[in-house]
């Protein structure tokens, strides 16, 4: 698939602006953009150095990186991740954080969404200079998402997906030596997160969701994101005005996966007081448990080899593969123990039906008579 | 009759027939506005009416998708009030799909 810019119409009639129009940062360019964080109306060389800066603040005010550091950007050829990439290696070269970046993308295996978004990561490979790395569903576990749907249906597809692909991350990290990996979570998901916890009342997972950096004690692999506190409206827009190449189709087993969630609620919050974002996330940030009333993390610190549920155990090993695990045996070899059962004992030679299921089911959808 | 540029990005193609741009010629008498090429888009050109809802909520652009009017953000531009002139471009971003 090619890929070819939108339009660039900027000022395309040479109409006069008026002041009102006018860049309240530079003041004399004519603003294309309302920041969402403060309302404040912008041009766009304005709006790329305040985007940009405020990342590079994120990043020293967090010590995110020291120099020297190998990190992983993991890619999936979306907005976000794309983004971060393009702004990452800029900020790597203007600021001098003396940093190693590879890209590090999973392949789900899933025909017809998968192999075209990782086609977007080839090209901004090349677009950025940067080297790549892909594992697989296939490769680690001897399953695809495609042949994983068609056995344990579609239904709890994203966990499955969810699951392996965090184990996939870290594996592919740690195959390469690097112990750090970023990723493009962006202000709104942030905050949606902190939403869902609320509504959920997941007291544990509440205080740890904020956090810039997460590592399990006894991993190897910290993770980080440095798009914290960057709305996703900005990402957007600074991928439309730098005409970045990136991958926008919905997963085609997750149709409908955003409606009726913390992100519809979200969106509708925005659009009443865009600043909302950023004071989830304040909130999250400042929303402590008192001593008194922290029952799981008494449990999980007294007996590190509880099981129960509701604890997080941290810096012990699944029994299978090793991996890090809050329980004896991971989620993912859980996970793979129900699949392996539920496989279909003999199957068709070169028998193709299970590749692009959800392409076929998509098509089947817009049939009618 | 005013000539418009529409572009659906991020995904909204999906809803306008899988074209990401379509160069239109719509009759009109006077102003015609956003919210008159909203419906225009609405009645013309969503063949299946379920997915009107990915489109267009309470009466106006759903949250999530960003409108842009000559590449400026709309909310600088009068939003549903602008008025159309010829060979402006109007796009619609969706931010609604995973990143």
């Amino acid at each position: 698939m090619s890929w070819a810019p939108p339009s660039d119409p900027i000022n395309n009639k040479n109409k006069p602006v008026k002041i009102s129009q006018l860049c309240e940062l530079c003041h004399c360019r004519k603003a294309i953009l309302k920041r969402p964080k403060n309302l404040q109306k912008v041009c766009k060389e304005c709006f790329f150095y305040v985007f940009e800066t405020e990342i590079h603040n994120t990043i020293v005010t967090n010590n995110l990186f020291h120099p020297g550091e190998k990190v992983a950007v993991g890619a999936s050829g979306g907005k976000d991740s794309t983004v971060l990439a393009h702004i990452m290696k800029l900020l790597n070269e203007r600021y001098n954080y003396g940093l190693d970046i590879t890209l590090l993308s999973v392949d789900e295996g899933i025909v017809g969404y998968r192999d075209d978004s990782l086609a977007t990561v080839k090209r901004n490979q090349k677009q950025y200079g940067l080297p790549l790395e892909i594992v697989s569903f296939k490769e680690l576990y001897n399953w695809t998402m495609d042949e994983i749907v068609a056995t344990a249906g579609i239904r709890n597809s994203c966990t499955y997906c969810g699951v392996f692909r965090r184990q996939s991350l870290d594996r592919g990290a740690q195959k390469l030596g690097i112990h750090h990996v970023i990723t493009g979570h962006n202000a709104d998901d942030m905050a949606e997160t902190v939403l869902m916890n609320i509504l959920r009342g997941d007291v544990a997972r509440l205080e740890k969701s904020t956090s810039i950096i997460t590592q399990s004690s006894g991993s190897p692999i910290k993770r980080s994101k440095p798009f914290k506190y960057s709305y996703q409206k900005e990402i957007v827009l600074y991928a439309h005005y730098k005409k970045l190449d990136y991958f926008s189709t919905e997963c085609t087993y997750a149709p409908e996966a955003f409606r009726g969630t913390a992100r519809e609620l979200m969106k509708n919050l925005e659009a009443v007081r865009p600043s909302c974002i950023i004071d989830i996330i304040h909130s999250g940030e400042n929303l402590v448990l008192k001593d008194s009333e922290q029952p799981f993390k008494k449990a999980a610190s007294a007996n590190t080899t509880s099981t129960s549920k509701n604890t997080f155990v941290d810096g012990n090993r699944c029994e299978r593969c090793n991996y890090l695990s809050s329980n004896k045996i991971c989620k993912a070899c859980m996970l793979l123990e129900g699949l392996e059962k539920n496989r279909a004992a003999i199957t068709l030679e070169r028998d193709s039906s299970v590749d692009g299921a959800a392409r076929v089911m998509r098509t089947l959808e817009h049939l009618s008579f | 009759m005013v000539k418009v540029k529409v572009e659906f990005l991020g995904g909204l193609d999906v809803v306008f027939d899988k074209q990401r741009t379509y160069d239109l010629d719509i009759p009109s008498e006077g102003e015609f506005t956003v919210k008159d090429l909203l419906d225009y888009l609405v009645t013309n050109m969503i063949k299946n009416p379920k997915d009107v809802e990915m489109f267009i909520e309470d009466g106006t652009v759903r949250p999530g998708i960003i409108t842009l009017i000559n590449d400026a953000d709309w909310e600088l531009e009068g939003e549903l009030e602008y008025v159309i002139e010829d060979g402006d471009i109007v796009s619609f971003t969706s931010t609604l799909h995973g990143g």
